[in-house]
Parts: C-alpha cells; sequence; structure tokens
C-alpha cells in the first residue's frame, strides 16, 4: 500500500492506501519499536494552530521524502491533500459505474417486466413504450449512484473505524474545533523516530509528541 | 448581488463558532419555551396517530372524498408538503454548486426540513390507498401472483421518485451531519452523549485523505440532487398533468409546479427561521442577508407562479376548447371562486411587498409575507386538486367536496409530527453546519 501512495503526486497511482492501522505484518514494523519506548508507536504528530503553519510543515515534511504521512483538520482543506500528495481519488469514477448500472437496471427491469412476462395492451402503444419508462429509469440512476457516492466515501475512507491511533494524541479532541495536526507515521520507509521529531520541531509547532497504537 | 450586511459575523473565529453551535446542543439548559412547543407539537402528532387509526379501522369512507372528487385534500396535502421539501434540496444543492456561500448557515436546517416534510408527505399517499397494508404493492417483487406493476403510470413514476428522493436527501443530510458528530462526540461531558454522537461519527477524524474524498462524495450528492429535485416535482405534476381532466392536462404543469414547490419551500424556511434564529441567539450566523436573499427567491418564483397562473387562464380562452374554456370561468365564477381568488391575493398580490427593501428588512412583515405564501400554496393546491375534478365533461358527473373533521384531523397531525421532529432536531443536532461555518471564517483563509 505503501507504493500505491507513492505514485499519487505522479498522477499514475489512484492513491487509495489511506492512514491504515499498522499491520504486524508489515515489513516496516521493526521501525515501530523504538528502543526507548515499552509500547509501539503510531508514529509523532506535530500540533499548530492555524491551517497555513499545517499546510507549510506538510509540504516541507513531502519535500524531504516522507510519504505516509497525513494532516488532520477541522474542516477541508484542499491545499493540505494536496501537500501530502493525495489528490486523486477512485470515488468518482465508482459513482459513475453506479449510476451507469442503476440506468441500464431500472430501464432493463421495466422492459422485462412490460415486454417480456407481463405484457399489457395500453391503448394500442408499442409494449416497448420506452418514453414512459425513462422517469424510472432516472430515479433508479440517481439512486444507485448516490448509494455508490456515500457507501463509497465510507468505505475507501475505511469507515466506521471506532478505534485509530490518533486518537491517543494529546489535544486531539481539538482536531474537530481549531487545532490542526501533522502525522509521520512509523511505517514509512524513510522513518527514523529522532530525525523525524527532530523535523517536526523545526516547524511552527505547539507540541511534537509520540503517538502510541 | 452586492449586500452591505455579510455572510458571518466578521467577530467569529473556529473556536467561537464550535462552541456556540455546539452549546445549543450540549450545554444549554432546555429552555421552557421549547418544552412547551415540543408539548402542543407532540399532542397534535397524537392527533395525527388517532385519526390514521381510526382511518385504518373504517376505512378512508371517513374522508370526504368520493367520486368524482376521490383526490381531495389528502393528495393536495401531499403536493403540499412535499414542495415544502424543495426548499431544502434547493439551498443544500443547488445552491451548493452555484458556490453561494450564504447557503451555509441554513442548509442543515433547510435539509432537515426537507426530509420532515417529505415524511409527511409519503404518508398520504400510503393512507389514501384504502388499504394501506398492501402499499408494497407498489414495488416491483416476485411474488405468487405473478403480476407487476404498471410503469407506465404516473403514479408509480411517483413512488420512485418520492422513494428516491427520501432516500437520497436523509443520505445527503446524514453524510453532512458526521464532521459535526465527531465535533459534538469530542465536546460532549456525559458518557451516553459521548457514546451516541461517537458511533453516529464512526471514526470520524478529520484525516485530509478523509476530508478529500468526503469533498468529493458531497459534491457528487449534490450533483445528483439537484436534477433529482426539479424531477420529483415534476413527476409530481405528471400525476395531474398526464390525466386528460381540464385543468390538469396542461404542458405548463412542470415548470410551475418545480417554481411553486421553491415558492413554498422558501417561504417555510423564512417562517421558521425568522423565529429561531432570534431565539437562539443566532443572528451572527444567519444575518440579514440571508433575509434578504431567501425573499428574493420567494419573490422570483411567486413572478414564475403568477406567470403560471396567467398561462393557465390564457391556455384555457386560446384552446378554444369549451370544456377547458368553462373550468377556467368555472374557477373564477363556480361554487370554489372564493378559494381562486383567495390564491390570487395570496401568491400573487402578497409577494409584490418583497419589492421593497425596507418591508424585506422587517422581519415582522417577511414572517406574515412568508405565513400568507404558505397558505396560498396550499389554496393553490386545492384549486387544481378540487376544483378541476368536481366538474369535468359531463354535468350528470359533478359532484362538490366537503373536507371531513377526520381530513382536517390528519391535515393538523402532520403539522404536529412535522414540529415535533423539527423540535428534536433543534435539540439533539447541530441545527447549523459547525464544519461548514468554519470554512468561511476568514482565519481559514490560506495565504498562497
Amino acid at each position: 500500500m505503501a507504493d500505491d501512495r507513492d505514485k499519487t503526486r505522479s498522477g499514475n497511482g489512484h492513491g487509495q492506501g489511506d492512514d491504515v492501522t499498522p499491520s504486524p505484518r508489515h515489513p516496516a514494523t521493526a521501525s515501530h519499536f523504538h528502543h526507548r519506548h515499552a509500547h509501539p508507536l503510531y508514529g509523532v504528530m506535530a500540533e499548530f494552530e492555524g491551517p497555513n503553519e499545517l499546510i507549510d510543515a506538510a509540504r516541507q515534511t513531502y519535500e524531504a521524502g516522507y510519504r505516509r504521512i497525513n494532516g488532520y483538520s477541522p474542516y477541508p482543506i484542499e491545499e493540505l491533500s494536496e501537500a501530502i500528495g493525495f489528490t486523486h481519488s477512485r470515488l468518482p469514477l465508482i459513482v459513475f459505474i453506479g449510476g451507469l448500472l442503476g440506468g441500464i437496471g431500472g430501464f432493463l427491469m421495466q422492459y422485462w417486466i412490460e415486454v417480456i412476462d407481463y405484457p399489457i395492451n395500453v391503448g394500442g402503444k408499442p409494449y416497448n413504450s420506452w418514453p414512459a419508462f425513462i422517469p424510472i429509469t432516472f430515479e433508479c440512476t440517481v439512486l444507485v449512484a448516490a448509494f455508490s457516492a456515500v457507501l463509497g466515501m465510507l468505505v475507501l475512507n475505511k469507515l466506521p473505524q471506532p478505534y485509530h491511533p490518533v486518537f491517543n494524541a494529546p489535544n486531539f479532541a481539538l482536531a474537530t474545533r481549531d487545532r490542526f495536526f501533522l502525522v509521520v507515521e512509523a511505517s514509512d520507509p524513510r522513518y527514523d523516530h529522532d530525525k523525524v521529531t527532530e523535523l517536526l520541531k523545526s516547524f511552527n509547532a505547539q507540541e511534537v509528541s509520540d503517538v502510541e497504537i | 448581488m452586492h449586500s452591505t450586511h455579510p455572510v458571518i459575523d466578521p467577530g467569529l473565529t473556529f473556536a467561537s463558532v464550535t462552541d456556540k453551535i455546539s452549546s445549543i446542543v450540549l450545554k444549554r439548559r432546555t429552555s421552557l419555551a421549547w418544552f412547551f412547543g415540543f408539548a402542543i407539537s407532540f399532542a397534535l402528532f397524537q392527533l395525527m396517530l388517532l385519526a390514521i387509526t381510526n382511518l385504518v379501522f373504517v376505512g378512508i369512507g371517513l374522508w370526504g372524498v368520493n367520486v368524482p372528487i376521490a383526490w381531495g385534500i389528502d393528495i393536495l396535502n401531499f403536493v403540499w408538503w412535499i414542495g415544502i421539501g424543495h426548499a431544502g434540496t434547493l439551498i443544500s444543492a443547488i445552491l451548493l454548486l452555484l458556490r453561494q456561500q450564504w447557503r451555509t448557515s441554513i442548509n442543515r436546517f433547510a435539509e432537515a426540513m426537507t426530509l420532515f416534510a417529505v415524511a409527511q408527505a409519503g404518508m398520504y399517499p400510503i393512507f389514501h390507498l384504502g388499504r394501506p397494508w398492501l402499499a408494497y404493492w407498489l414495488f416491483p417483487y416476485p411474488n405468487t401472483m405473478g403480476i407487476w406493476p404498471q410503469f407506465r403510470s404516473p403514479l408509480m413514476w411517483d413512488v420512485f421518485a418520492v422513494s428516491t428522493y427520501a432516500t437520497v436527501s436523509a443520505m445527503f443530510w446524514f453524510v453532512g451531519l458526521i464532521p459535526d458528530f465527531a465535533t459534538l462526540r469530542d465536546r460532549a461531558k456525559s458518557k451516553p452523549f459521548q457514546m451516541v454522537y461517537g458511533l453516529l461519527a464512526m471514526g470520524w477524524r478529520g484525516s485530509a485523505r478523509h476530508w478529500h474524498r468526503y469533498e468529493t462524495a458531497y459534491l457528487l450528492l449534490a450533483g445528483l440532487a439537484t436534477p433529482l429535485v426539479l424531477s420529483v416535482h415534476t413527476i409530481v405534476s405528471f400525476d395531474f398533468a398526464v390525466g386528460i381532466i381540464p385543468g390538469w392536462h396542461a404542458t405548463i404543469f412542470p415548470p410551475y409546479f418545480v417554481a411553486g414547490a421553491i415558492y413554498a419551500g422558501f417561504a417555510m424556511v423564512l417562517l421558521l427561521t425568522i423565529p429561531l434564529r432570534k431565539f437562539y441567539g443566532l443572528e451572527g450566523f444567519i444575518t440579514m442577508r440571508h433575509m434578504h436573499n431567501m425573499a428574493k427567491v420567494m419573490l422570483a418564483t411567486g413572478l414564475i407562479v403568477g406567470y403560471g397562473y396567467i398561462m393557465e387562464a390564457f391556455f384555457g380562452w386560446y384552446s378554444g376548447n369549451k370544456y377547458e374554456r368553462y373550468m377556467i370561468w368555472n374557477r373564477m365564477h363556480g361554487p370554489y371562486a372564493l378559494y381562486y381568488w383567495a390564491l390570487i391575493l395570496c401568491n400573487i398580490i402578497t409577494p409584490q411587498f418583497l419589492w421593497s427593501k425596507k418591508l424585506r428588512s422587517n422581519l415582522v412583515v417577511l414572517w406574515i409575507l412568508s405565513f400568507i405564501v404558505s397558505i396560498g400554496m396550499w389554496l393553490e393546491r386545492f384549486v387544481i386538486v378540487v376544483t378541476s375534478l368536481h366538474r369535468d365533461f359531463l354535468p350528470s358527473s359533478w359532484g362538490m367536496y366537503q373536507p371531513t373533521v377526520w381530513d382536517w384531523s390528519m391535515f393538523i397531525g402532520t403539522i404536529g409530527f412535522f414540529f415535533t421532529l423539527l423540535f428534536l432536531f433543534i435539540r439533539f443536532l447541530p441545527m447549523i453546519s459547525i464544519f461548514e461555518m468554519r470554512t468561511i471564517l476568514p482565519e481559514a483563509e490560506v495565504d498562497e
């Protein structure tokens, strides 16, 4: 999944990998266990006062070569997802396919029922009176596309996910109020605890802390 | 559109917006006025349950409907409620696509209004079936009777349109609420509230990757809801326009119904937000800019509706068809003429006051005008449904219609149910979208 994410900037990958809960089988697991910590680490987190500080820090961290990084903010910030190299989502394609299937399925359902399985002659009109089938075809298109959008978003985001390591971080409850966070995950191939901490401390951060799993 | 009023009080910050809106739900003591309003609504809701129970036991003869007026005020109320709902979708979806920032502070509330109005609307056709326990026959499912619904009928289109609309509106509303559930989860002090909001938030943590997909999904939903809302009222108008009854069979119906729906819906949004913003002190979020804009939308759609009435009369005359001509004459001079002229007064004369900036700025006047428009839109559907049906082609099949006490009980009861849901909503959920408010704050500006 880490390789998948590396491609997101160059635009050829879909970048659906997310801040996954680290798996014990992952090769980078070794770096989770830092010698000074009894618990394995999820990563290092920096806390910022405002969106600009976070975006700057995210850009520089990305430029320093880190890829398994993520920002957390109380509202959507377009520049932030660009800064961490996440610019492409498969969601529009999923919704398009959903809509297409809904539309085709809706029409074929009506065609099969009204023409093949249960033909009724209404005023001598053709059995395949397709203009009369359009409203329901349209509604089915919208319904399935909307379901694809909502369920697709939740599935790609791996929600619902009640527990996540970042919730352990101090002040993280403010991520839904007025605080901004940047995390470099321990699963990053370049991860080195001291170097990452030093890098994050070089930014205009309020606090830099370790995030335990 | 230049206006001196800002979209949001310039002194607000991320923290103050969050705390102010979430404290209505979490900290503020439930006021006596809330309990009072809720009690009245809940009592009326019981009236609805009584009316429905009686209807199911006795049968549809309890209502005043009979041939030739088989639709009566029950289908009228269906159209009225669903029309009200449309303003919510217009505000949340269409204004989002048009990048109208002012929608941000009223979209959550308007969407809730949509959902609750559609819930009322949906009940009428089901109980009007006569045997509501067989309502599932409307859906195409393989059955031992070997029969299928007739998809060439506008009534089937209606089933699909309304159920899709209700489903998509609910999803749109819920998706909009997820980040705010997370805000409430992190602010709540008591364990039960933390658990309930936590479950609803589904572990939302504001990750940049999540936000990216979230915004994509939200935008796509808005793009889907926009043609959907237009299709729903178009299809509702097909319920009439596809029939051959004079007064129904007109090509003006779809656009005129959609405009009427938005007109009625904005009237209802104003009717509800004017007292609410005062009571909860939300003047910094819902500013005079919002009031002016909504009044302007009401004026514009009111003029379209007025054009519709004029065109109906013109079609009747220009068709040269004696049934069409009689229909218009009967509307203006027949036994239900009072309804017609009251409708003209409420829906064409009343909105003209909105041309005046002074009157638009007076919230009492605006509230009264909105109230009159709501009544006017109810009268419009009365004229369309009842007056058209009561005298069609053959004088031998003419009749009169009188709603019974049970018709009125059901109608008043649904108003009670609507307000019951609305009171619960403003007590337990943030009535203004917190995360969207953050995006329009000066603090959120990113320097490039």
